[in-house]
């Protein structure tokens, strides 16, 4: 039993008094930050980024996959509490976990989420387990041809479904995709856009970039809005959902668990995707679907499993191919390069207690979020209700100190102002920076990719569409792209974003 | 601008892309283009730039052709304050030290606020300042001067 071998070595790592020590930790600071109304995870984790780098490697991913659940989990309890979902993928549970709570039962709708969350962790983390080492296998396989058209695949699959405008969420990409090339070309170690700046020379750090547009550009915007943003509270009565409320969780949460667990190995999908159509299915085959948006459990549990069971899958295809289907998945890429590790197929044979380890300690950070959240709820309640005037002078803090720290330069807090910038002018252009985050990551790697590509080929583009691979990746893309364009589909896919 | 634009955010975003994009194809040039089977420094750079250059035409184009909302109040004062406060943290942190820094970039950030007063932010401020130093300077080594070069520190 090849894999129960593989769990003892995982549990090994994993169970160490450190790393149990240091996903605990990564837990509770995630729900700490994320709670706060309007941090979403890759907020979170760009934050708390710069204070992982002192760790070893295992640790410091150990801890940022718990920051990482822990700030999706916060996020779900501020949406539920007061409304404001703190990112995308909490948007669907606000619906009805806030009517729940408005109705006295937010005790109830927490209870739901945390039992959910944990079932599908469970499920994913199992499925993750059983899944990743034979794509690994299948990736080994891969030559440049095919990992270039594998990125232009995730590229495309996540402009497909981003929500906006496609000719911005393209646009953002390329941009991202340029903005990675900037300092030295490994090739000719020319050096390229970089102003003849010195600090420019190792390019762009992605922490900068990260922080300026999802930290600084974020305060910007929630200051506009200040005037309307009151945190209304509900009480929190009992925490236990009522026997009925269990009977129609059950289903629900298999069903979320599912969805979410396929939507989230996809390029581009992930929590968000998972639990926005989660909560639409939920909605068309439950009984209770009159219930929806008035404060239904279904409401909440679906769309909880599957963001959950969606967040853990997405580390597949960065696990095993490298490849980040969304920002939170691209910071951890970038966490893994810092660390010296090369994301790829050759992580699970080079260094299996690290894989393993991280994949054990993923079903130990869930079970830690069980049993941390709901006791603290009263702490979260608390932090919840720090007014936004007092907050983000904090988190401003946290950014210029933890940017400055990257490399001890103050260029980097320099550039982070000039994304939070930008960040905030492209929000105001309806351009999401979610996009132009992964094409930033992906930029560097995407050129190496193509230049390998065509030096075997001579120079013959033709290579990408005769190896099957890559052929069938770029098949796949257009798909998406034609998909999207076709009216009768792309009018279904406003639908499917109506419900924000 | 004209009322010819119907549609001002995707206008202005067209600009953006099709600035970037050229400029990467003009700054570019001087990197060498290579061949397509031994791609040179400035190859993929300015494949991109084209493509961008391409994508901002279109989003300008559009932007005469389909109606979309306004471009909506811009945050100045915000924007000014929390990113003007940033970059004098970083003015200020070698010279002057992490503790004056800190002061300065919470304190005038918190100004940002409509709710802002000023004892609560000084508090909030020294607050943040002993945490930091505690956590950053002390906990996790960062080597920033509490007090700068400017206090001969």
């Amino acid at each position: 039993m090849e894999f129960i071998a593989h769990l003892g070595l995982g549990a090994e790592t994993a169970f160490t008094l450190t790393n149990l020590l240091y996903c605990l930790a990564g837990v509770f600071l995630g729900t700490l930050i994320g709670v706060l109304p309007g941090l979403g995870p890759a907020a979170t984790i760009a934050m708390l980024l710069p204070a992982t780098f002192v760790l070893p490697p295992v640790s410091a991913l150990i801890m940022l996959a718990g920051i990482y659940y822990g700030a999706q989990y916060g996020g779900s309890t501020t949406a539920i509490l007061v409304n404001i979902p703190g990112e995308t993928s909490s948007v669907v549970t606000a619906l009805d976990g806030y009517q729940m709570a408005r109705q006295g039962r937010a005790g109830a709708a927490l209870a739901t989420a945390a039992i959910g969350s944990f079932f599908a962790g469970t499920v994913s983390t199992l499925l993750l387990a059983l899944f990743a080492p034979p794509l690994a296998e299948v990736a080994l396989k891969f030559g440049p041809a095919d990992y270039f058209s594998l990125m232009v695949l995730g590229l495309v699959a996540s402009v497909v479904l981003a929500h906006g405008s496609l000719l911005h969420a393209i646009g953002m990409v390329v941009l991202g995709l340029l903005l990675g090339l900037v300092g030295t070309d490994v090739n000719s170690g020319m050096a390229r856009y970089t102003f003849d700046l010195p600090p420019l020379f190792d390019g762009i750090g992605f922490v900068v970039v990260a922080m300026g547009t999802f930290g600084l550009g974020e305060i910007v915007r929630n200051l506009e809005h200040e005037a309307t943003r009151s945190v209304m509270m509900t009480k929190i009565s009992s925490l236990m959902p009522t026997k009925e409320d269990f009977k129609r969780m059950v289903a629900p949460i298999l069903r979320g668990t599912v969805l979410g667990s396929a939507l989230g190995i996809l390029p581009g999908g992930g929590p968000v995707l998972a639990s926005f159509a989660a909560y639409s299915l939920e909605k068309k085959v439950s009984k209770y679907s009159a219930q929806f948006g008035k404060g239904a459990i279904e409401g909440v549990a679906a769309p909880e499993s599957a963001n959950n069971a969606g967040a853990q899958t997405s580390f597949i295809p960065m696990l095993t191919l490298g490849i980040p289907s969304n920002p939170v998945m691209a910071l951890m890429i970038g966490a893994m390069i810092i660390q010296g590790i090369q994301p790829g197929p050759g992580v699970i044979t080079e260094q299996p207690a690290l894989f393993w380890g991280i994949i054990v300690s993923m079903w130990i950070g869930n079970f830690f979020l069980i049993v941390l959240n709901l006791p603290l709820i009263g702490i979260w309640v608390r932090i919840i209700m720090v007014p936004y005037h007092l907050l983000f002078p904090a988190i401003l803090v946290f950014c210029a100190i933890g940017v400055f720290s990257l490399s001890n330069t103050e260029f980097d807090v320099y550039l982070m102002a000039l994304f939070g910038l930008l960040g905030y002018i492209f929000v105001k252009l309806d351009c999401e920076p979610a996009p132009m985050l992964l094409g930033f990551i992906l930029g560097p790697m995407m050129e190496e990719y193509l230049r390998r590509a065509m030096l075997l080929s001579r120079g013959d583009p033709l290579v990408f569409v005769q190896r099957p691979i890559s052929a069938t990746m770029l098949a796949l893309a257009v798909l998406g792209m034609v998909a999207v364009l076709a009216p009768v589909i792309s009018k279904k896919r406003e639908e499917a974003f109506q419900e924000e | 601008m004209t009322s010819h634009i119907r549609n001002p955010k995707d206008f202005w975003a067209g600009v953006i892309y099709a600035t970037v994009g050229l400029a990467a194809i003009i700054i570019g040039r001087d990197y060498g283009m290579g061949t397509a089977s031994k791609m040179g420094p400035a190859y993929f750079p300015s494949v991109l730039g084209g493509l961008l250059v391409l994508i901002g035409l279109i989003a300008i184009a559009r932007s005469f052709l389909r109606p979309g909302e306004p471009l909506g109040s811009f945050a100045y004062r915000g924007a000014a304050l929390v990113l003007g406060s940033t970059v004098l943290f970083g003015a200020l942190v070698r010279g002057a030290g992490v503790i004056i820094a800190l002061l300065v970039l919470v304190i005038m950030s918190a100004y940002a606020s409509i709710k802002f007063r000023w004892w609560p932010s000084i508090a909030i401020a020294i607050v943040l300042v002993v945490f930091s130093v505690l956590i950053f300077i002390k906990g996790l080594g960062v080597p920033l001067p509490l007090l700068g070069s400017w206090f001969g520190g």
